[in-house]
C-alpha cells in the first residue's frame, strides 16, 4: 500500500500547482464568495485532509467547477452540500453533519469541559472538607513561624 | 563499512540501554549505591554510541553511498550538502534515529547536569529514561533499519521529495523532536517517583527546567513547520489543523498546562498528582504522535492493516508506556501526601482553570484527530473531521482561557483578590474595549467578532505588561528607578510575562491574516500589471535559471507603491530531473509584520502565467509572537531559583521589592 500512498503524494505534486484557478472562477463577485466559502468546506477526497479550495489535484478542481455550477443554477449553499453528500457521502465534509455517529465527536470537548469543571469542584469541596477548619492559619502564625518570617526579612533569602 | 559499523555501534547503544534499564532501578530498590551509579556513566555511553551511528548514517549520506538502501531511496549525488545533511531525518529510518539520538542526549544531560539530584531518584529517572531508549532502538533495529544494503548498488539515487528540499528541513525536525522526546525527561521523573513513592516540591523544580527546556523547542518548532508550510505550499496557509500538525500540537498544550501545574507544586506543594499525571499525558502524547505520524495509519486505516509491522511494534510501545504508566499511576497515586490548602480564587485557583481549559483544548484536538480513525474502524463509516470543525470547538474553549491570562500573575498564592485584580487591570481591559471600538468603526461595520479578536489580542498583550509596570513603578517613579527596579525582578516574572505578550501577538496575528488577508488571482502576459492594496506588480517576463539538481523557470515582477519602486519578487516553478516532479517557489516581500505573497501557476500555451497574489497583513506577528514566547521560556528557564543548587541571591530582595 506505501506504492498507492507514493502514487498519491506525487500526483498532488505534479499536478497543476494551483488550488483555484483563474479560468475555473465566476465572474459575479457574490456567488464566487460563496463558493470559495463552500470549497474550504468540503474535502478533496483523494489528498490528506485539504479542503478543494486548497488543493491542486485534479479531483479538487472537478469538484470547484461542480459547486460552481450549482450555484449558477440557483442552489442554496445547503442544497449544494446536500448534493455533494448525496454523491460521495458524509467523507466530502470537513466538519461533520450532527448525527448518532458523531455526537460523541461535537459534545465530547464540552463534555469533558464541564465533567472537570465538576471534577474540580467535587474535589476541591472533599479536600477541605478534610482540613480543620482553621481560619487561624491566615491570622496567627507560630513563635517558630514568626522568628523564621522575620529571619526571613532580614536575610532576603527567598 | 561505514554502514555496519553505524549498525554494529546501534546494537551496542541498546545493550547499554538494556543495562542502563535495569541495573540503577536493582540499586534503587536495594538501596546499593554502587548498582545506582551505573546509570550516570551508561546513560553518557549510550548516547556517545547513538551518536556514532547517527554519525555513520549521516557520512554514507554525504557520500553518497548508494549501496545503503536509505540513502539511494532518499538521496541524490547532485545535491546540496545541507540538503545530504538534512536528508537523513527526511525519511522514515532516518528520522527514527534522530528520535533515539535526541532521547540519548536528554540521558546524557540529566546524568552529566542531575549531580545534586538524589541518588535514587537519578538513578530511576535514567532507568525509565533508558527502557524508552530500549524500546526505540529495538524499534529501528527490528523494523526501520537504515544501515540496510543493496546487493547491486546503482550508480545514483533516487533523490528527496522535493518539497522537503528546502532549509525547512535542516531546522523544523531537530528542533520539534527536541520538544517532544525532551517531554520524555518529565515522563521519567514522574514515573521515578511513583516507583519510589516519594514526591515533594524539590520534584517539581528539578522536573520544571527539563519541561520548560521541551517546551521552548516544541514551540520553536512548531511555529518553525507553520512558517515554512506557509511560504512552501503555495497558497499561504500557515495551519491546517492537519492530524501530523495535531500530533505535535497536543504535547504543546499539555506541556504548557504541565509547566503551570509545575509551577504550583513547587510553590505551593499542591497539585501533585494532578502534576504527575500531566508529565505522563504529555509524553504519552509525543508518543501518540510518533505513532501517527510513523505508522501509515493516517494515510488509511487500510494502509496501516495492510502493512502492519511497524504500526503494530509502536502501538505496542504506546499500550507498554502509556498503560504500565497510569496503572502505576493508578496504583501508587492516591499513596501520595497532598500539600497547601488554597481558597478557589487565587493564583492556585486561576493555574487550575489555566489547565483545565488547555487539557479541555487538548483533548478537543486529540478527539478531532481520532474519532474518524476510531469511527471508521468500529462501524467502516468514513468521515472526515477537519479545520473548519476545529476551528468552531477550538475557538470557544480559548477565549475564556485568554480573559484568564491576565488575572493569573496578578492574584496572590492561597487567597486573591479578584475584585482587586479586576481594578488593577482595568487599564488593559480599556485598551482593549479602545481597540474594539476603533476596529469595529474602521471596519464600518461587519461581524463583531473580528473587532472582539482584535481587541481581546491586545488586552492580553497589555494585560500581561500590567504586572511588570506595576512592580516596576513604570509612569510613577522616575524611569531610573522603574529600570533599576525592572532589573531586580525575578526573570521568572519577566519570563511570564514575555510569553504571555507573546500569545496575544500571535493572536493579533492570526486573526489579521485570517480576517484581513487579500487575494489576486490573474492570468498574466509580460508587460501587464496586477495590483492589490497599494501595490503594483508588473509582470517582466520570465527566464530559466540552472540550479545544483533542479531548474527554475523564474517570473520577474517589479513591485511599486504609489509609483514608486520598492524591489523586486521573483516566484519560479522549480522542476526536479531526478523525480520529474516540480514545486512551487514563492516570492515574499516583507513590508513591516505584514507580506506580499506571489506564487506561480503553470504557463499557459499562449505566453500568459497564472498568478496568485495575496496581501497578508499582521503575518508575521504569528511567528514573531512564538518567539517572544519563546523568549520568555528562556528568561523562566535562567531564573536563578530554577537552577538547582544555585548559590543564594546575592544582592538583598527587600531592598529591590516596589515600595508600595
Amino acid at each position: 500500500m506505501r506504492w498507492l500512498f507514493l502514487i498519491v503524494l506525487l500526483t498532488s505534486i505534479t499536478a497543476p500547482a494551483f488550488a483555484v484557478e483563474p479560468d475555473e472562477m465566476l465572474s459575479d463577485p457574490a456567488l464566487e464568495v460563496r463558493a470559495r466559502a463552500l470549497s474550504k468546506e468540503l474535502r478533496c477526497m483523494v489528498c490528506q485532509n485539504q479542503s478543494i479550495d486548497d488543493s491542486e489535484a485534479p479531483l479538487a478542481r472537478d469538484l470547484r467547477i461542480l459547486v460552481r455550477e450549482r450555484l449558477q443554477v440557483g442552489d442554496s449553499d445547503r442544497q449544494v452540500i446536500d448534493f455533494l453528500v448525496a454523491r460521495y457521502g458524509e467523507f466530502v465534509l470537513l466538519r461533520p453533519r450532527f448525527s448518532w455517529h458523531t455526537a460523541l465527536l461535537w459534545f465530547g470537548p464540552a463534555t469533558l469541559l464541564i465533567a472537570g469543571a465538576c471534577g474540580v469542584f467535587v474535589l476541591a469541596r472533599r479536600y477541605r472538607a478534610n482540613f480543620p477548619r482553621t481560619n487561624g492559619e491566615q491570622e496567627g502564625l507560630t513563635a517558630a513561624e514568626a522568628a523564621r518570617v522575620s529571619e526571613i526579612l532580614r536575610g532576603g533569602e527567598r | 563499512m561505514i554502514a555496519e559499523f553505524g549498525h554494529y555501534a546501534l546494537v551496542l547503544a541498546l545493550a547499554l540501554a538494556l543495562v542502563q534499564a535495569s541495573v540503577p532501578m536493582i540499586g534503587a530498590r536495594k538501596n546499593d549505591s554502587v548498582l545506582m551509579a551505573v546509570a550516570g556513566p551508561t546513560a553518557i555511553a549510550q548516547f556517545c554510541f547513538v551518536a556514532i551511528a547517527f554519525a555513520a548514517l549521516m557520512t554514507c549520506y554525504v557520500r553518497s553511498d548508494f549501496s545503503v538502501v536509505n540513502v539511494f531511496e532518499n538521496s541524490h549525488s547532485a545535491k546540496p550538502l545541507m540538503y545530504k545533511l538534512s536528508g537523513v531525518w527526511g525519511n522514515h529510518e532516518g528520522s527514527m534515529l534522530l528520535w533515539v539520538l535526541i532521547l540519548s542526549v536528554f540521558g546524557a544531560l540529566v546524568a552529566l547536569f542531575g549531580a545534586n539530584l538524589p541518588a535514587r531518584l537519578k538513578a530511576n529517572v535514567l532507568a525509565v529514561q533508558s527502557s524508552i531508549a530500549v524500546a526505540f532502538i529495538l524499534f529501528i533495529l527490528v523494523t526501520s533499519n537504515p544501515f540496510l544494503r543493496i546487493a547491486d548498488a546503482p550508480l545514483e539515487g533516487r533523490d528527496l521529495n522535493p518539497i522537503l528540499q528546502d532549509p525547512g528541513l535542516a531546522i523544523h525536525p531537530p528542533l520539534l523532536y527536541v520538544g517532544y522526546v525532551g517531554l520524555s525527561i518529565s515522563f521519567s521523573f514522574a514515573i521515578a517517583a511513583l516507583i519510589d513513592g516519594r514526591i515533594d516540591a524539590a520534584w517539581a523544580r528539578w522536573v520544571r527546567p527539563w519541561t520548560l527546556l521541551a517546551w521552548i523547542f516544541l514551540t520553536l518548532g512548531i511555529a518553525m513547520g507553520s512558517y515554512w508550510a506557509y511560504y512552501t505550499l503555495g497558497w499561504g496557509g500557515w495551519w491546517f489543523w492537519d492530524p501530523v500538525e495535531n500530533a505535535s500540537f497536543m504535547p504543546w498544550l499539555a506541556a504548557t498546562a504541565l509547566l503551570h501545574s509545575a509551577l504550583v507544586m513547587e510553590k505551593r506543594d499542591a497539585l501533585k498528582v494532578w502534576t504527575i499525571l500531566l508529565a505522563i499525558l504529555a509524553f504519552s502524547l509525543s508518543l501518540i504522535g510518533t505513532f501517527l505520524v510513523r505508522s501509515g495509519v493516517l494515510t488509511s486505516v487500510h494502509a496501516f492493516a495492510n502493512d502492519p509491522a511497524r504500526g503494530v511494534f509502536i502501538l505496542a510501545i504506546l499500550v507498554l508506556f502509556i498503560g504500565g504508566s497510569l496503572t502505576l499511576f493508578a496504583l501508587r497515586a492516591p499513596l501520595l501526601k497532598q500539600g497547601g490548602l488554597f481558597a478557589p480564587v487565587s493564583r492556585e485557583g486561576a493555574l487550575v482553570l489555566n489547565n483545565l481549559f488547555l487539557v479541555s483544548a487538548c483533548a478537543t484536538v486529540f478527539i478531532g484527530t481520532l474519532y474518524p480513525l476510531a469511527l471508521e474502524a468500529l462501524t467502516g463509516e468514513k468521515i472526515s473531521v477537519g479545520a473548519p470543525f476545529f476551528n468552531a470547538t477550538f475557538a470557544p474553549l480559548f477565549v475564556p482561557l485568554l480573559i484568564a491570562v491576565p488575572f493569573g500573575p496578578l492574584l496572590a498564592w492561597k487567597r486573591g483578590d479578584l475584585l482587586g485584580v479586576a481594578q488593577r487591570l482595568v487599564g488593559a481591559a480599556g485598551i482593549g474595549v479602545i481597540t474594539v471600538a476603533v476596529v469595529f468603526a474602521m471596519e464600518g461595520g461587519g461581524p463583531i467578532l473580528v473587532p472582539f479578536a482584535i481587541g481581546l489580542a491586545l488586552y492580553v498583550m497589555a494585560g500581561a505588561l500590567t504586572e511588570i509596570v506595576e512592580r516596576t513603578g513604570l509612569l510613577k517613579v522616575p524611569l531610573a528607578t522603574a529600570f533599576a527596579r525592572a532589573r531586580g525582578l525575578p526573570r521568572s516574572a519577566w519570563g511570564a510575562a514575555f510569553a504571555h505578550f507573546g500569545l496575544g501577538i500571535t493572536l493579533l496575528g492570526i486573526i489579521g491574516e485570517t480576517q484581513w488577508s487579500l487575494e489576486r488571482i490573474a492570468e498574466l502576459k509580460p508587460g501587464q500589471t496586477i495590483s492589490i492594496r497599494r501595490y503594483d506588480l508588473h509582470f517582466d517576463g520570465v527566464r530559466n535559471r540552472q540550479g545544483p539538481n533542479y531548474r527554475d523557470l523564474a517570473a520577474h515582477f517589479t513591485v511599486r507603491r504609489h509609483g514608486d519602486v520598492i524591489g523586486v519578487m521573483e516566484p519560479a516553478k522549480r522542476s526536479f530531473p531526478s523525480r520529474g516532479t516540480a514545486i512551487t517557489e514563492t516570492a515574499l516581500m516583507t513590508r513591516g509584520v505584514s507580506q506580499l505573497y506571489l506564487s506561480l501557476g503553470d504557463p499557459n500555451p499562449d505566453g500568459s502565467l497564472a498568478v496568485r497574489l495575496y496581501y497578508k497583513p499582521l503575518v508575521l506577528l504569528i511567528w514573531l509572537g512564538a518567539v517572544v514566547m519563546v523568549v520568555g521560556g528562556g528568561l523562566s528557564l535562567s531564573d536563578r531559583r530554577l537552577r538547582v543548587g544555585a548559590p543564594r541571591p546575592a544582592r538583598s530582595k527587600a531592598a529591590l521589592s516596589p515600595a508600595e
